[in-house]
Order: C-alpha cells, then sequence, then structure tokens
C-alpha cells in the first residue's frame, strides 16, 4: 500500500501523478476463505479490517453485490454521536465516537472526522424536561452533554428563528461538543483500502444467492453469481437486506425494512457549524465542506426495498427547514435519495449469533448505523474471531427478543422514529 | 406520493392514512402452550419481503376504517386492496407464492 502522506503528494506532484495504485486491490475469488463477511458497506470492511488487524485472521473475502459503500454507508448525513440513554447503548456507541477520534491516521485515509458538536432544539416545556432527563442519563453514563439556554443555542446558530412567536419557539437545547460528522465514503474507502493491504479480498459485483451448510447445519460456505465459495465462518452485515439474506439461510428476523430519506442543497457560503436537530420536527441537518447543506428527518412509515424518498414525508423536512430557518426558505436542493434501514423494535443493533451455527450477524442499526461502523465492525470481528461475543455487545444479542430483555432506545435517539 | 383507493371513500392521496403494518396475523395459541421463542416472534418479527407484502392501512383523515392492501415493497405498486373481512386474493397469493 502507498501512503499517503506530504512526501508523496508533492512527489507525485512533481511527476504528474502516474505513480498512484489503486486503493484496493480486486482479485478473483479464491475457493475457500476462514471467514467471509457479506455486505461491503463500512460495516463488513470494518469487521474485515479489525480482523485482520486486531485478530491477525487475514484470509478473509467481503462480498459486495454492488460496489463499495453504495447502500446506506454513502446514503446517510454522516453524523457520528453517542448521546444514548442506556448504559449499554452508551458504551457502544461511544466506543464508537473514540474509535472515530482516531480513524483518519489508524487507517491512513482522511474521514474527515469533524467534532462540531450536535445540538438538540427543545421547543416545549416538556422537551426541556425530556432533554434534562436525557443530559443526566448521559452524564451517568459518562458522555459529554449539557444544557444550553435559548441564548447559548441562537449563538452556534444565528440562522435558527429564536423569536417567542415562532412556530416552534426555542426554550433551550442540549449539545454533545464531541459529536459530530465525517466523510461516508471516506470510511467505506478507508477501511477497504486498509484491509486490502493487509490481505482481504475485496469482491465487488459478487451477489450471495445461497449457503452451503454441512450434515449438522453448520455453514460451510456461500454460493454466489461467482461460484460457490467456501468459509470457516460467516459474517452478514447487510442493513435493510438482512430478512432476505436471512431466509437463505433459513431463520427470520425482527427486522422490518423502511426508506430513510436525506436531502442535499446548493452549496453555500459557510452558515452552519454545528449539527442540529429539532425535537419538534424531527428535522436534522448539518453544513458539509462542499457547502451543501445535509438534511435528514424521519422514515416512510411503510416497508419499502427502493431506494427513493416519497414526497409528503419530503414536503415535512423541507417545510421544517423554510419554518425553523427562514433564510434558507429559498435554498434549492440539488439531490434527493433514500437508504433501505433495517428497523428493530427496540432501535437496538443486533450483534452476534444466529440460528445457523457459523452464521454470526451485524444489523438492526436502523436509521443511525453509520456511527456505529467501527463499533459495529470491531464486534463481530471479535465474535467470528474469539467465538464469544465482547462484553459491549454481549446485551445486543438477538436471544433478547426472545427473553425480552430490549434495550429501548426508540425515543432516546432524539430523533422522531 | 401513493395513491390508494379506500374501500369507502374512494382514491385519496398518502398523507390521509396510516400504515399499521402486516395482515393477517395470528396469536399463537393456546397461551400455556406457548414457548419464549415463539411469543417473541408474535411480538416482534413480521414479514418483511422484497416483494409482495399484505398491510393494513388506516384511513385516519377520513372515514377512519381499515382495509388490507397487497403493495410491492421495491416499486410501490398497488395489486389489491380488499377489507378486512375478505380473505388473500387468489391473484395476490399467486404472486406471492
Amino acid at each position: 500500500m502507498k501512503r499517503y502522506n506530504a512526501w508523496n503528494l508533492l512527489w507525485q506532484g512533481l511527476t504528474g501523478h502516474r505513480g498512484w495504485e489503486p486503493a484496493w486491490r480486486s482479485p478473483a475469488p479464491k475457493p475457500r476463505y476462514d471467514v467471509i463477511i457479506i455486505g461491503g458497506g463500512g460495516h463488513g470492511l470494518a469487521c474485515a479490517y479489525y480482523l485482520a488487524k486486531v485478530h491477525g485472521i487475514t484470509n478473509v473475502a467481503v462480498l459486495e453485490r454492488g460496489w463499495l459503500g453504495g447502500g446506506n454507508t454513502g446514503r446517510n448525513t454522516t453524523i457520528v454521536r453517542s448521546n444514548y440513554y442506556y448504559p449499554q447503548s452508551a458504551a457502544l456507541y461511544d466506543f464508537s465516537l473514540r474509535l472515530f477520534e482516531g480513524l483518519s491516521k489508524e487507517l491512513n485515509y482522511n474521514v474527515m472526522f469533524s467534532q462540531r458538536g450536535v445540538m438538540n432544539v427543545l421547543h416545549t416545556r416538556h422537551d426541556m424536561e425530556a432533554g434534562q432527563r436525557w443530559v443526566g442519563a448521559m452524564n451517568l453514563n459518562g458522555i459529554d452533554a449539557f444544557m444550553l439556554t435559548t441564548e447559548q443555542v441562537k449563538q452556534r446558530i444565528p440562522l435558527l428563528n429564536t423569536a417567542k412567536d415562532a412556530r416552534y419557539p426555542v426554550l433551550g437545547g442540549f449539545v454533545q461538543p464531541r459529536g459530530g460528522t465525517a466523510r461516508h465514503d471516506a470510511v467505506a474507502w478507508g477501511y477497504a483500502r486498509a484491509a486490502s493491504a493487509l490481505g482481504v479480498d475485496v469482491l465487488q459485483n459478487c451477489e450471495v444467492t445461497g449457503f452451503k451448510r454441512s450434515t449438522e447445519g453448520r455453514v460451510i460456505g456461500v454460493e454466489t453469481n461467482l461460484g460457490t465459495i467456501g468459509a470457516d465462518k460467516v459474517g452478514m452485515a447487510v442493513a435493510g437486506h438482512s430478512t432476505v439474506i436471512a431466509k437463505l439461510a433459513g431463520f427470520r428476523l425482527p427486522v422490518s425494512s423502511y426508506a430513510l430519506q436525506a436531502f442535499v442543497s446548493e452549496p453555500l457560503k459557510p452558515v452552519m457549524d454545528t449539527v442540529m436537530t429539532s425535537f419538534a420536527t424531527g428535522m436534522y441537518f448539518s453544513q458539509s465542506d462542499k457547502g451543501g447543506l445535509v438534511i435528514g428527518g424521519g422514515l416512510d412509515h411503510y416497508l419499502s426495498y427502493a431506494q427513493r424518498g416519497n414526497t409528503p414525508l419530503l414536503r415535512h423536512v423541507i417545510g421544517a427547514v423554510a419554518d425553523q430557518l427562514p433564510s434558507l426558505g429559498r435554498v434549492h436542493l440539488l439531490r434527493h435519495w433514500a437508504g433501505i434501514v433495517d428497523v428493530v423494535h427496540d432501535s437496538s443493533p443486533i450483534l452476534g449469533e444466529t440460528p445457523m451455527p457459523g452464521l454470526y450477524i451485524n444489523c438492526g442499526w436502523g436509521t443511525g448505523g453509520f456511527k456505529g461502523i467501527p463499533v459495529g465492525g470491531w464486534m463481530l470481528a471479535h465474535h467470528i474471531a474469539t467465538g464469544r461475543a465482547h462484553d459491549i455487545a454481549a446485551p445486543f444479542a438477538l436471544s433478547r427478543f426472545s427473553s425480552g430483555a430490549l434495550i429501548d432506545e426508540a425515543a432516546a435517539s432524539g430523533i422522531a422514529h | 406520493m401513493l395513491l390508494l383507493h379506500c374501500p369507502w371513500c374512494g382514491p385519496r392521496d398518502e398523507p390521509e392514512f396510516v400504515c399499521g403494518g402486516q395482515s393477517h396475523m395470528v396469536r399463537p395459541e393456546p397461551w400455556h402452550a406457548v414457548d419464549e421463542a415463539t411469543w417473541g416472534h408474535y411480538l416482534f418479527t413480521r414479514d418483511n419481503p422484497k416483494g409482495v407484502h399484505l398491510e393494513r392501512w388506516h384511513h385516519a383523515h377520513g372515514c377512519r376504517q381499515w382495509f388490507n392492501v397487497a403493495r410491492h415493497t421495491v416499486t410501490h405498486e398497488i395489486l389489491a386492496i380488499y377489507r378486512m373481512d375478505e380473505p388473500v386474493p387468489n391473484a395476490v397469493a399467486g404472486a406471492r407464492a
């Protein structure tokens, strides 16, 4: 792997940029691997990287049906935060945030992690009480978060209409200063490049169509459009398609797939240097380094595998932007799309073993999978390599849906879904 | 935007409706013989096909009646709309097989 650094950039600049190599190898599949990961999004690529880096397992393939990071990894609003309510969630997401803090250096790839703070804006007395409760819980979990006055909110978001007679008056807010944004594509590409350099085969345009199993029912390989590939263990990190893959393996999952929309505006001069979420409307937005406003909202509340959003929700979200930040009312949208998110009943991920021996799962991140990429990959790699769940991942086992030990973050994520 | 034909009110826009999830669910019985896994599936596991899905919709901002919809989850095409007390139409059952 040719390292990215100032010296190499200078040298390539002087020699016409003809010496760069592809960021990752694109080999033909081997007949057999120690571990196969289904899904070449952030979670799958991170898992392959940590299998190689942390556990020394390098005979690994990542199978991606389309192109790397072409699913939810390239379709989210790039927000990273760990401001969750329950201690199990705080431990999980903060592990991820801490990995993000060192990720550019770790991968030798600039993921543009910008800890600009994630701010929740509160509009009613009840919002304020809920905010104080959540901030208290976060502080008990060791997460940095504190309440803000209306003036402090206005100071960070001058565009926000904080007038007393506004449709959504601003009574205050709370912020996690260590939260922020990262470049989503760079996370996928950085993990792919670093994993490939350690010997992992990254196979694009390779769709899993079935599982090979032993007479005892253990997985021994997968069938793909590129032929049968053997494996001792298989991990799956396919988000909205989890139930489709699970069906091939012969079991069901408590996962429902919905379209979650996002929008990007035309580029503007810098107008917003933090991430804002409104409790009243569920609208949230930030400004990318290119200048586009990156805007999100709630789910389209019916099952969908169509990677496009529907207009009623678009109207709701854009209406909220125009109402709450009146000076943005005439900004044009450039693009609009949806990712297919894997929603589970308690809005917490599913990590660990599946009913099929040898097949391990990472799914159920729902509307917040991007921030979980490093920890999701780490925990899946740990379980595959060691045969047991990491202490942080153990509460998130699939078995919680029969034991009843749910980790119900449904309301605490601060977004209305 | 979906255009849903309410069996009582006719064609109306999507924002008048709320999707209530999977149709034709049957509670496992008898209660004393239902193990935890079966009960967990009944509570939390739903059909999630990449294809035709049978679901209930509520005309919340209209007649407030519930009805069944057979809808494709990739194209969002509506294949059939039928009342709560009607069985799955044969054509839809064939498309799901």
